[in-house]
């Protein structure tokens, strides 16, 4: 079943082009998108503990690896967040879906799926690398302003980074007796592999995720991809760094995570800090957003970098759960960002905050509660996520660090709320005036993800009794 | 019967929802939700029931004493405001998010643990963003929101930090950290996370309560509409602070500094505060900071253990309030003027307005037997030491001057200085639905007191009553006769120039200037600090980046000028020269016959010349 949920969006795209030209393609993408959703659902919905949904087939056993799939507590939320997103972002294209754009994006969805439920280094890498080429065909085709350069740029470094990233699962391989890039065996037996490993395999990931100082390729991307390759860069694309942290990094590296666990908490919260004030001070809406992910995706360094610590069990584990549950809200909420700020640019070409003000209700009031939502106010996912990874990260015995995480969410509704005062509210600015408010499609992908939000943040059991076994069972596995 | 509590909050929060989406007959929606929901109000005071459920963490609902007059007031005081608000506003926006920020209210002073608290209180303070904005294409409005916002934020920090140290501070006293954030186990945990704890909560409190430092905040709330500003000062957001302090009471005392922190802080803003609300032209600006002070009274309270004493003022002081915030938003409405001069001669204007603003304020001035005279001393009769009781008392005397200012100013007769519709036209009249709430709350501003009269346990005593209520009756007096005849003619403009003034006049009517410092002292370093991280971003972090490919192609080019160009310019040059060399070759090549002949000749020659030399 898990294999149908990653190959059915690639075999979609691959019949595409028999369809013909017009809406059909659209309509198509929809469908697929939207049972690949309901395939995820019945998975959830009979997932019954450890690794579920196992497939395992010999590939290049001559180096030890495998076709080695399979789903658990980390990778089930994270794989639902994607198929939804995906989802979302076919019915806001709709009218505008050409066949080789939903053929790029149902390429895009197999690629992430697949890497989120990959059980073998090999493979994740492959799915790893396509992505890089997927989302850079989406900005170069379907980006504006000065795409060929952003894309470049994003090219360019994230492949850099997927070197490391390789250099360091061949370190894992080397070190591993017997050798494989089988992850549940490299799990079971770590293998002896120093600080060298770690810190390939952490600026590989790191650029991806991406954490200060590595972070430089992610405005200029988002800055000129369309929105809905803003959506999935943001939405999933990013949590391919912060997973493979918790997937790989950490339960196969574990002396070495704990041993520089410093280091990963002073990257997380220094994260958190310089992303939320570069952020504020940022004039264009689109970059603005693309900073406030370096903020966010900062705490779930910083939770993880926790997890590390020699501290109670039940602070680490509810460090990594808000880490987790921080990959699943960030996605929903700077995917409706994303998706938000494209009204801008469809109506008016331009991203510049002081040109707007004023904005149509319905438009203001769903960037109103994203912004919320981001900004970590209750009732919305982002404070479950957050106020776990606090308290985790306090429990764990880094008080001061989390104090400083802390800060950053009063940074962060500083730049929204300035955001929204003067690009929202107020009086109308100089292009205004073009800005008609939200279309059907749009407020159909649009609030999906608002209200799936709403719903964890105020019944977030559901979500978090999947995920605290699995971040129990990371921080089980860190310790050793 | 106890799940049936989750609908307290949960009633006003999902009707709000509801209204914010539908959008149909809002008035009445709202208003019947209100009535429901102070219907399980009083059934919660009285049942005290208590309910749990698992969301983030084990959470749970209660109502003990404290909560049960603290849900009575909210839910009767929202009930009385929507009401009134049912006259001057239609639209669903507003009713929605006004039930949705009293459930929020609700849910802060029912909740038994950390975690729910943290969530009604954070969400009551989205929705004061949203309603002191409410008229959202005014820039100047939203700024105002803003900055309440960002400033009670700043405070709700605190509280997130306190969550944590309850977490850490269970994990290193017992090992387990289940039931960490359950109120009640706060004060016994170990140092230094109880001191920890106390420091975030008392910071979150005094923010939300808008105590000095942070009164600033308040004066900008009064943005929003007129029922706006009676819930926010009364029942919700300020008075979710003084009911923190007064919850976690035992918290703050077994630290052994956090309670005399909490009464100092409370006293001084009691006594400055006053001074700024003395200062006031604006009847609201005066109202805002009067609240500050009041709130003041219950933070004091707090911080000597007279909790029964700060918690009867609260609830006085939120009928008081309200009572007064919409005396002021009905004249607002109808004479379109807010300005204390321009006010004169509304009380007989509008009677029933003001004989329920003039009871409202003659309580707030501490006049016996109203209900503010009895509670306030209920706090200072608790207060020990000498200087902080002087500071207290001192602050008591203020509040009378500044009741009995705007008593004056509207009860005077119409003259010179009357000014209608200085802020906005007026609709000369103050309708059904404004009045009907006036009555009940007046009757709430005298009675609510006597409890402090009932039972024992309350550190009163006669002398002390007899004193505080002769003072403020002679102060009230003092101010009625020294203003009799002195007023500024043009009132807007007196109001401007003494903001502007420098010196100590400026200095309270300007509120102590805190927003100016915490504008230069906070905002300004910090966006600063973000022009130069984003500055460093571009040009240090990402040019390094850029210079890679940089530093990539000067080194292609270095390869191409001296190696790649000169190995190739060789290449060139043997292949240049060869082509020369045909060319040279081809000259003879002529097809002449008499020249062929003669290079022949020639050729002969050299090769005779050649053969001779070498032989």
């Amino acid at each position: 079943m898990l294999d149908i949920v990653i190959f059915l969006p690639l075999v979609a795209a691959a019949l595409l082009p028999v369809i013909p030209r017009g809406k059909a393609a659209g309509w198509v993408w929809v469908g697929v998108a939207a049972l690949d959703l309901a395939l995820v659902v019945a998975m959830w919905a009979g997932y019954e503990g450890g690794i579920g949904y196992e497939t395992r087939l010999r590939w290049m056993p001559s180096v030890g690896a495998g076709y080695h799939v399979g789903v658990d507590g980390l990778s089930l939320p994270l794989i639902a967040m994607t198929a939804l997103l995906f989802l979302v972002c076919a019915v806001y294209s709709l009218g505008e879906t050409t066949r080789a754009y939903a053929a790029l994006f149902l390429f895009l969805q197999t690629v992430s799926i697949g890497l989120f439920a990959a059980l073998d280094l090999l493979l994740f890498f492959v799915f790893f690398d396509l992505s890089i080429v997927g989302m850079y065909f989406v900005i170069v085709g379907w980006g504006h302003g000065d795409r060929t350069r952003s894309a470049l740029k994003f090219f360019l470094y994230t492949f850099l980074d997927s070197l490391a990233l390789l250099l360091g699962f061949i370190g894992l391989y080397l070190g591993a007796e017997p050798h494989t890039f089988d992850m549940v065996d490299l799990t079971t037996n770590p293998p002896k592999a120093g600080a060298l490993v770690l810190l390939a395999i952490g600026v590989g990931l790191a650029i991806k995720t991406p954490t200060v100082p590595v972070h430089t390729w992610l405005p200029p991307a988002h800055t000129d991809a369309p929105a809905t390759g803003s959506a999935i860069l943001a939405g999933v694309l990013l949590k391919m760094g912060t997973y493979g942290f918790a997937r790989i990094a950490m339960p196969m590296l574990p002396q070495v995570w704990r041993e520089y666990a410093w280091v990963i908490i002073v990257i997380g919260v220094t994260g958190v800090l310089y992303g939320a004030l570069v952020a504020l001070a940022q004039e264009n809406l689109k970059r603005l957003i693309a900073y406030t992910s370096v903020n966010h995706m900062g705490y779930i360094v910083l939770a993880l970098g926790a997890a590390g610590l020699s501290a109670p069990t039940q602070a680490r584990e509810l460090a990594v759960s808000g880490a987790v549950t921080q990959m699943v809200s960030h996605g929903l909420l700077t995917g409706a960002l994303f998706l938000i700020i494209g009204i801008l640019w469809d109506r008016a070409q331009s991203y510049e905050i002081s040109k707007f003000g004023g904005m149509p209700p319905v438009l203001t009031g769903l960037m109103a509660v994203a912004a919320f939502g981001s900004l970590g106010i209750p009732g919305l996912s982002g404070f479950v996520a957050e106020f776990q990874i606090f308290t985790g990260v306090i429990g764990s015995g880094a008080v001061i660090s989390g104090a400083l995480g802390i800060v950053g969410i009063l940074i962060t509704a500083a730049l929204f709320l300035r955001v929204l005062h003067r690009a929202f509210l107020g009086r109308p600015g100089e292009l205004t005036v073009l800005v008609t408010d939200v279309r059907p499609r749009e407020l159909a992908a649009i609030a999906p993800l608002l209200i799936l939000s709403l719903i964890i943040g105020i019944a977030p059991r559901w979500l978090l009794d999947l995920i605290e076994p699995a971040s129990a069972a990371i921080v089980n596995l860190v310790s050793r | 019967m106890n799940a049936l509590l989750w609908l307290l909050p949960a009633l006003p929060i999902t009707m709000g929802a509801v209204l914010l989406l539908v959008r149909r007959a809002a008035r009445s929606a709202a208003v019947t939700t209100a009535v429901a929901t102070l219907g399980l109000a009083v059934y919660a005071a009285v049942a005290r029931p208590r309910a749990g459920a698992r969301l983030l963490f084990d959470s749970g609902l209660a109502v003990d004493g404290l909560s049960a007059a603290m849900v009575v007031t909210v839910a009767g005081v929202a009930l009385a405001v929507l009401v009134f608000a049912a006259g001057e506003l239609r639209e669903a926006r507003f009713f929605g998010l006004m039930l949705i920020f009293v459930g929020a209210m609700l849910l802060t002073v029912t909740a038994t643990d950390l975690v729910l608290l943290l969530m009604g209180w954070e969400v009551m303070g989205a929705m004061s963003y949203a309603l002191i904005g409410y008229w959202w294409h005014d820039g100047e409005r939203v700024r105002s929101a803003t900055i309440a916002f960002v400033t009670t934020r700043a405070g709700d920090l605190g509280l997130y930090f306190a969550a944590g140290a309850a977490f850490a501070g269970a994990l290193a006293a017992t090992g387990n950290g289940n039931g960490a954030f359950a109120l009640a186990v706060l004060s016994g945990d170990p140092a230094p996370w109880r001191d920890l704890i106390a420091a975030g909560i008392v910071v979150a409190a005094l923010g939300k309560s808008a105590q000095v430092p942070f009164s600033f905040w308040l004066s900008r709330a009064m943005a929003g509409p007129s029922p706006v500003s009676a819930l926010l000062h009364s029942a919700t957001m300020v008075a979710a602070g003084a009911y923190l302090l007064l919850r976690v009471q035992p918290l703050l005392a077994a630290t052994g500094w956090a309670a005399a922190v909490v009464a100092w802080a409370g006293a001084v803003t009691a006594l400055l505060l006053g001074a700024v609300a003395v200062a006031q032209r604006d009847l609201k600006q005066l109202l805002a900071a009067s609240t500050c002070t009041q709130i003041g009274f219950m933070v004091l309270g707090a911080g000597v253990g007279a909790v029964p004493g700060g918690a009867a003022q609260l609830v006085a002081h939120a009928a008081v309030k309200s009572l007064l915030f919409l005396g002021a938003g009905a004249w607002l409405a109808a004479l379109g003027t807010k300005d204390l001069t321009g006010l004169h001669g509304a009380a007989r204007r509008y009677p029933l307005v003001g004989v329920t603003f003039g009871i409202g304020a003659l309580a707030l001035a501490g006049v016996p037997p109203l209900s503010l005279w009895l509670t306030k001393d209920a706090v200072l009769g608790a207060v020990r030491e000498p200087v902080l009781y002087g500071v207290a008392f001192a602050g008591a005397l203020l509040g009378a001057a500044y009741a009995a200012k705007a008593l004056v100013a509207v009860w005077r007769p119409v003259d010179a200085g009357t000014r209608d519709d200085t802020e906005q036209p007026g609709t000369r009249r103050v309708g059904v639905l404004e009045r009907l709430p006036l009555p009940v709350l007046a009757l709430g501003a005298v009675v609510l007191g006597l409890p402090v009269l009932a039972g024992d346990g309350w550190h009163l005593t006669a002398g002390e009553l007899a004193l505080s209520g002769t003072l403020a009756a002679a102060v009230v007096l003092a101010v009625a006769f020294a203003t009799r005849n002195r007023w500024d003619a043009v009132p807007g403009e007196a109001v401007r120039r003494a903001v502007a003034m420098p010196g100590p006049r400026g200095l309270l009517a300007g509120w102590l200037w805190l927003e100016k410092a915490a504008v230069a002292l906070v905002w300004r370093p910090l966006t600063a600090v973000a022009g130069g991280a984003a500055w460093f971003d571009d040009r240090v972090v990402d040019g390094a980046v850029n210079a890679v490919p940089r530093l990539g192609m000067a080194a292609a080019r270095l390869a191409r000028r001296p190696f790649e160009s000169g190995i190739d310019g060789a290449v060139r040059a043997v292949a240049g020269a060869a082509g020369r060399l045909g060319t040279l070759a081809r000259r003879p090549q002529t097809g002449q016959v008499h020249l062929y002949f003669a290079q022949a000749a020639v050729a002969l020659i050299v090769l005779a010349v050649v053969f001779v030399l070498a032989r």
